[in-house]
């Protein structure tokens, strides 16, 4: 009983004093104060919060590294003939601001599971692999393939220049909403998992 | 003294026959470029991609594969082919089915899938890219064998 006293007294005490008026310091010091503060904290917070969404950050680790970004190396949205590149964040993390909070929050499981290993070797990561894939298939799937269309938006798609199959698989399941980037499209970017009982996989 | 002058002729013999081999116009895959210097690569082909079928040079010929395929995964894990070619799926994709006997053992009983034999697509089908034949193609279709015998 008596830490749980001492606490609450602690928590009064700060409470208390929080509460008081300013003895020493002018109304104005603390508004003006306050404003360079936040304006500081914030453009802080936000720039180590862009930090974390460059290629180099997600590549300083080895499982990120060795496996997911070896893989995207061979394929088109690495190198192409527009010289366009996607790297990490452009599909993994949402561009709107609430959206890549949620995310980031998301997030500190990751760090967690860098910490204790989680996928540390590339067997454990082989392992956990459909289960990861499942974890973004189903975002890209709640959000209509956002990401994707960050870049590829309907309204610009050509299909005149596309190939037959191509413009008709469009036109039939896409601009009738009937699906979404990532139901067909799974495996642009990396190597697929064991899959086994996803829809349209044999 | 007899040994090494034996092996003195041996050693200047094989240099003459392997240069007389270069200079003499045979046809090597390096096509004349000096061993000691790297050969230019061939520029790189186009992958056809017209969706149009081709026809077939002989009956069982596995049909190739009028579309581009970069990308497309055929691993232990998945496989994108039988996305669209697979029974169940080529009403969705009108993509033609992979042929039955496809979904048969070798004791030809049928399976409800691929055959795992089967089921790596391009051991058989393949792309094809606008290139000139490296060397004059003399094939003749037997249908004009047999036209051309009556």
């Amino acid at each position: 009983m008596a830490p749980f006293k001492k606490i609450f007294c602690l928590v009064a005490g700060l409470w208390s004093r929080a509460n008081r008026p300013a003895k020493h310091l002018s109304i104005g010091f603390l508004t003006i104060g306050g404003f360079v503060a936040g304006v500081m904290f914030w453009g802080g917070f936000n720039t180590a919060l862009e930090l974390t969404n460059t290629e180099e950050f997600c590549v300083s680790c080895h499982e990120m590294g060795d496996n997911v970004f070896a893989e995207l190396k061979t394929t088109i949205h690495y190198s192409n003939r527009s010289g366009v590149r996607a790297s990490c964040p452009d599909c993994h993390v949402p561009h709107n601001w609430t959206d890549k909070i949620a995310r980031k929050t998301q997030a500190s499981k990751e760090v967690w599971g860098k910490l204790f290993g989680t996928i540390d070797t590339r067997e454990k990561f082989q392992a956990e692999r459909r289960r990861l894939a499942g974890h973004e298939w189903d975002r890209l799937k709640a959000n209509n393939s956002l990401e994707c269309r960050n870049c590829h938006s309907v309204e610009s798609m050509d299909i005149t220049v596309q190939s037959a199959r191509a413009a008709t698989a469009h036109q039939t399941f896409l601009f009738t909403g009937e699906k979404t980037c990532i139901d067909c499209h799974k495996g642009i970017a990396h190597h697929l998992p064991d899959m086994t009982g996803v829809e349209g996989w044999e | 003294m007899k040994r090494i002058l034996i092996n003195i002729t041996t050693a200047l013999g094989l240099v003459f026959y392997a240069t007389s081999a270069f200079s003499d116009g045979t046809a090597t895959l390096r096509q004349g470029t000096p061993i000691t210097s790297e050969a230019e690569a061939p520029p790189i082909t186009k992958e056809e991609n017209t969706d149009v079928k081709r026809v077939r040079n002989y009956p069982e010929q596995p049909p190739t594969i009028p579309h581009q395929i970069r990308d497309y995964q055929i691993t232990l894990n998945a496989n994108k082919c039988l996305s669209c070619h697979a029974r169940t799926r080529t009403g969705e994709s009108q993509a033609p089915m992979v042929s039955v006997t496809h979904y048969m053992d070798r004791d030809n009983q049928v399976l409800a899938t691929v055959s795992p034999r089967r089921y790596f697509c391009n051991q058989c089908h393949v792309t094809q890219v606008s290139a000139r034949p490296l060397v004059e193609n003399e094939f003749i279709d037997v249908e004009d064998l047999i036209k051309g015998e009556q």
